[in-house]
């Protein structure tokens, strides 16, 4: 049987190293298989550049029509006019200040990738190629403009409240404060929670499909309040698997939150509003 | 909400519990193996117990309090994590990552208490945090709990003024204000769970709340132990807010509780100084509220503190402490229109003791409460209610044993007034109250106007009420009670023979209007009071002045007769006759012939006209004899008269022993030691014979209708009297006569047809031992006996 390893193994072993690899951050992505790895992230405008090796295993000789790299769906450097490697070859490689506007995004339906690919063209034994992940997050500053949410809301002589968020836009390790003052209860309300909800929607048009999970579920009030009481909101965002909000990304996709305001009574009817929010993310000071 | 049932409960707390166990024990090993995410997870399961609603407040507290254990161990392993390095900031936040409220807010209090002990962030700062995130428990026992918790892990580490949190951004100020807000906020929460649930569990929920109540008022206690806390404070903000709320809430079982609560924790030095807030509040309180019991109890704790020290006193009279209890008093009952008259009662005599202790000097005061209490008595009749009535007689009895002294409490005017409220029962219960304290404290009533106002208060004793004669009362009470009355009367006195005379026509103008039954009681004390004042006028000059006014004995004894007449309807004949003869000896002793004259004739008319009983008719006739022999101021004629009257009265007795021995002494009226003018000797044979003559009637009456011989101790003690007047000298009686009368006796005693009689046997015996001993005597005494043969 080891012949027949050795038959169906790849001619040779391709890996790809990035310069500043044993510094740069590592983070964890998931895999379509459901596995985690690590992986370097980057961020836009950066240089993307590295070394690919090639070593053909023990004497063996790889024909190729050439090697290249490619940063998909954008930039293909060419590494190796047509030849033989008998040995181990290094191609060093540089993408200099990529533009990577958008973040690498793991969704239900959609996934956000930059990857790097090595190809081995050859003209017979099909191709060898290589891919190596990398993930780009973009940092953005304070926004300038953050006006707190203030809504007041309610059934007609029933329940009206009125319910402040301290900002609109939230990055992702921030806190949510706020209040909700209760203006008039005439239902037995049995607890209130806050929800945080991703809706993620991918096509458009008539293909457009939603798609919408309940990230956090943080409950903010337990009994049922009098007129005039008024309930705080903490809500640290720190501990949910947030991502900024995506924004008609390349007409492809859209990723939006929702601050959900829910309010359960004793029949457990709900009574909810729906707030957006813009996640970001901020560069760590 | 589910109506459950007591076994249900049970199971519920079992499952409770053994949840709470199970995520303790994974809790625990997290700890030991400082596994803090373990350790937060576990905690907060455990923590998820409590979010039941299933348990009543009682079988909560019970779960409450094994989580409370738990958190004091997780408390120290969140010291221990900061020792370790890790941030108690991020600890802070990392507990508040939790899903669920209330096990989020029980860790962040528990987190909360670390982080100020790191002195990492001004107390204030995260006091003021904690009581507002708890905010979110919105329900009532779960929030009455987790505050509870929150109050008990903060209330050392508050900043108060000398702990070791005070600082510059941390006063006494931020310590009260957080204690204040968690009380209003437990208040709220405390008050709301009586509108909780369905109409029908009203009063199970009622007695939960009240189970409850100590959750809240721990708030108070904290308050309290705030060193911070000085005079002005308490009273620019403390107080203010407290009572805010307590008066905003509008709840019965919460106004009642922490009011009293009020008045039991602070200072009563602060109370006195903030009495026109405190007191302000309570016309504000709900109308069904017990202010009665609250307002007595603050003015107990008032009354105790000015008897504490005498320093005191001048505060209370600074802030005019009195008029403003008083004012404060009115106000509540004009609030609270529907309080029951028992209510309105207790408040006064609270007030009564307090200005009693407070201002002991200030009767006036007294009487301002009473005469409050007056008006408010006056249109509402007598009094019906058993306790209220129960507490006016507290309220009458607070003056008595205070001043020790019924006098202090007669100058009162209202005094009277309140006693006409009660019922007649009670009027007497209070009189007789006022009687003991009299006794008890021998207090000396010496004027007639003190007389009159004190038989104004005892009218229930002294006679009926209404018209209504208590036919069910019971003799041996109505006895003791005129006994009692019999002893004041005798106790009413004074040294001056006018004031005292004023006294006497006072007590008999009262006593006279007390009916039959009683003044058989009465009239005796008075008559003996009445004769005491005689024989102290008796010795002394006859007025100097001539003063036509003036008090003499001749006075005393028209009134006297008066008085004992009325005993004639009652009857009470044997009484008045008895008082008729005292009132003659009396009369007698005062040379006042004519009235001892009068008052013999008196009694001779009573014995003639109204004592028919053949044993009273001999006890009166003993005694009209016994006195008639003192009687020395009798002339001739007179005497005579009497005497005549008395044994004629003798001899008419209907049975022949007591003719005989009323017989014999009468002898004795003419034979008087000490008077030289009764001496008689002529007129004491007849007697003596008499009784002779019918005691041998009696003999033979005797034998002939039993067939044995009657007794032969009459002439023994005929005998007797025959050696008395044999010895006193009187020549009528010789030798011989004794010498027959001795054998007579002897002869009747060894006739067989005798009965036995020892008691005979032994008197004879006696008397003859007698005379042989008066023989062995010698001198003259043996020689008038020698010749007498035994």
């Amino acid at each position: 049987m080891n012949f027949l390893i050795g038959a169906f193994k790849p001619a040779c072993n391709i890996s790809i190293t990035f310069s500043d690899g044993k510094t740069r951050k590592q983070v964890p992505v998931k895999k379509e298989n459901g596995q985690t790895v690590m992986v370097p992230l980057f961020q836009s405008q950066e240089n993307i550049s590295g070394k690919i090796s090639i070593e053909p295993f023990q004497g063996k000789k790889i024909e190729h029509n050439g090697v290249k790299v490619e940063l998909l769906g954008q930039i293909v450097r060419e590494l190796d006019v047509p030849g033989d490697i008998y040995e181990r070859k290094t191609y060093p490689f540089e993408f200099s200040t990529v533009e990577m506007p958008y973040e690498t995004y793991n969704g239900v339906n959609v996934r956000l990738r930059y990857v790097l690919k090595v190809t081995v063209s050859r003209s017979y034994g099909g191709s060898i190629v290589e891919y190596q992940d990398f993930m780009v997050r973009n940092y953005s500053p304070l926004p300038s403009i953050n006006n707190s949410i203030k809504m007041e809301v309610g059934i007609e002589d029933c329940l009206h409240i009125e319910f402040e968020y301290n900002k609109s836009k939230y990055h992702l390790k921030d806190v949510i404060i706020g209040k909700i003052y209760f203006l008039l209860v005439r239902i037995k309300i049995k607890n209130m929670d806050l929800e945080i909800r991703r809706r993620e929607s991918t096509g458009s048009g008539a293909n457009t499909h939603v798609e919408t999970e309940t990230l956090a579920k943080f409950e903010l009030m337990d009994g049922a309040p009098v007129r005039g009481e008024s309930i705080p909101i903490r809500l640290f965002l720190s501990p949910y698997e947030l991502t900024p909000t995506h924004r008609n990304i390349n007409n492809k996709f859209s990723v939006k939150y929702y601050l959900n305001l829910v309010l359960v009574d004793e029949e457990d009817r709900r009574y909810f509003k729906q707030q957006e929010i813009t996640i970001y993310r901020l560069q760590d000071s | 909400m589910i109506a459950v049932g007591v076994e249900d409960e049970e199971k519920w707390l079992t499952a409770g519990i053994a949840g709470l166990q199970q995520n303790a024990f994974y809790m625990h090993r997290a700890l030991d193996s400082n596994n803090l995410r373990d350790a937060l997870k576990y905690s907060a399961q455990m923590l998820s117990e409590l979010r039941t609603s299933r348990l009543s407040p009682h079988k909560y507290y019970e779960l409450y309090m094994r989580a409370f254990d738990e958190l004091r161990k997780l408390e120290m392993f969140f010291k221990e994590e900061t020792r370790r390095g890790c941030s108690i900031i991020d600890l802070y936040e990392l507990v508040q990552h939790a899903g669920n409220i209330l096990p989020r807010l029980y860790l962040l209090c528990t987190v909360g208490s670390v982080y100020i002990k790191s002195k990492e962030a001004p107390a204030k700062d995260v006091l003021k945090d904690l009581v507002e995130m708890c905010r979110g428990i919105q329900h009532p026992v779960r929030g009455l709990f987790l505050r509870s918790y929150l109050a008990q892990v903060s209330r050392d580490k508050l900043p108060d003024i000398g702990s070791e949190y005070e600082g510059d951004a941390d006063t006494v100020v931020d310590a009260v204000e957080f204690v204040l807000q968690n009380f209003t906020e437990m208040n709220k929460l405390w008050v709301r769970m009586q509108h909780q649930g369905p109409a029908r569990e009203k009063e199970k929920r009622e007695k939960e709340r009240s189970e409850l109540r100590d959750l809240v008022g721990k708030n108070l206690h904290v308050l309290s132990q705030i060193e911070g806390i000085d005079l002005d404070m308490y009273k620019d903000t403390v107080l203010p807010r407290v009572l805010e709320q307590v008066v905003n809430c509008k709840d019965e079982l919460a106004q009642y509780y922490l009011m009293d609560c009020i008045i039991q924790v602070f200072p009563d030095e602060y109370h006195l100084q903030t009495l026109d807030v405190l007191l302000g509040a309570f016309p504000q309180l709900q109308p069904t509220v017990d202010i009665k019991t609250v307002l007595s109890r603050l003015m107990e704790r008032l009354s105790n503190y000015a008897a504490s020290s005498a320093d005191v006193l001048p505060e209370f009279l600074q802030v005019e402490a009195f008029s403003k209890l008083n004012t404060a008093i009115g106000k509540v009952i004009e609030a609270q229109p529907d309080m029951p008259i028992l209510g309105v009662i207790t408040l006064y005599s609270s007030l009564l003791t307090f200005t009693l202790h407070v201002h002991p000097d200030r009767l006036d005061y007294a009487d301002q409460v009473l005469g409050a209490c007056v008006t408010k008595l006056s249109g509402k009749g007598k009094l019906e209610d058993k306790k209220a009535t129960k507490q006016i007689v507290a309220l009458l009895s607070a003056p008595l044993e205070k001043y020790n002294d019924i006098v202090t409490a007669l100058k009162l005017s209202n005094y009277p007034h309140i006693m006409e409220y009660l019922d007649s029962e009670t009027n007497k219960v209070m009189a007789s109250v006022i009687i003991q304290s009299i006794m008890k404290n021998k207090t000396h009533i010496s004027t007639a106007d003190r007389v009159e106002a004190l038989f104004e208060l005892l009218k229930g004793l002294i006679k009926d009420l209404d018209g209504t004669l208590d036919v069910e009362a019971d003799e041996d009470d109505f006895k003791e009670e005129q006994n009692s009355v019999a002893r004041l009367i005798q106790l009413l006195y004074n040294d001056d023979p006018e004031e005292m005379f004023k006294i006497i026509c006072t007590v008999r103008k009262h006593i006279l209007a007390g009916g039959p039954k009683r003044l058989p009681f009465t009239v005796p004390p008075l008559v003996f009071s009445s004769l005491k004042l005689v024989r102290q006028l008796q010795g002394q000059e006859e007025n100097p002045f001539g003063e036509e006014e003036s008090t003499t004995p001749k006075k005393i004894f028209q009134l006297l007769n008066q008085t004992v007449e009325t005993l004639y309807n009652i009857p009470a004949s044997e009484l008045a006759l008895r008082l008729y003869l005292q009132c003659a000896e009396a009369a007698n002793d005062c040379d006042l012939e004519p009235v001892a004259y009068e008052f013999f004739t008196q009694a001779y008319i009573l014995y003639e006209e109204e004592i028919s009983d053949s044993r009273a008719q001999v006890t009166a006739l003993h005694l009209i004899i016994g006195t008639l022999q003192r009687m020395h101021v009798f002339g001739v004629e007179n005497r005579d008269t009497l005497t005549h009257k008395a044994t004629g009265y003798s001899a008419k007795l209907l049975k022949k022993p007591d003719q005989c021995r009323a017989v014999y002494a009468c002898s004795h009226i003419f034979w008087v030691d000490d008077q030289d003018n009764v001496k008689d000797g002529e007129r004491v044979m007849p007697c003596l014979k008499r009784a002779l003559r019918i005691a041998n009637a009696a003999q033979q009456m005797s034998n002939a209708a039993r067939g044995s011989m009657g007794p032969v101790s009459l002439f023994v003690e005929i005998l007797n009297k025959y050696l008395y007047f044999y010895e006193k000298g009187i020549p009528q009686i010789t030798v011989a006569s004794i010498q027959s009368l001795i054998e007579l006796i002897t002869t009747e005693m060894q006739s067989d047809s005798s009965t036995a009689d020892p008691a005979a046997d032994a008197f004879f015996a006696s008397t003859l031992r007698y005379i042989e001993f008066q023989k062995q005597k010698g001198g003259a005494i043996g020689e008038k006996y020698d010749p007498i043969k035994v």
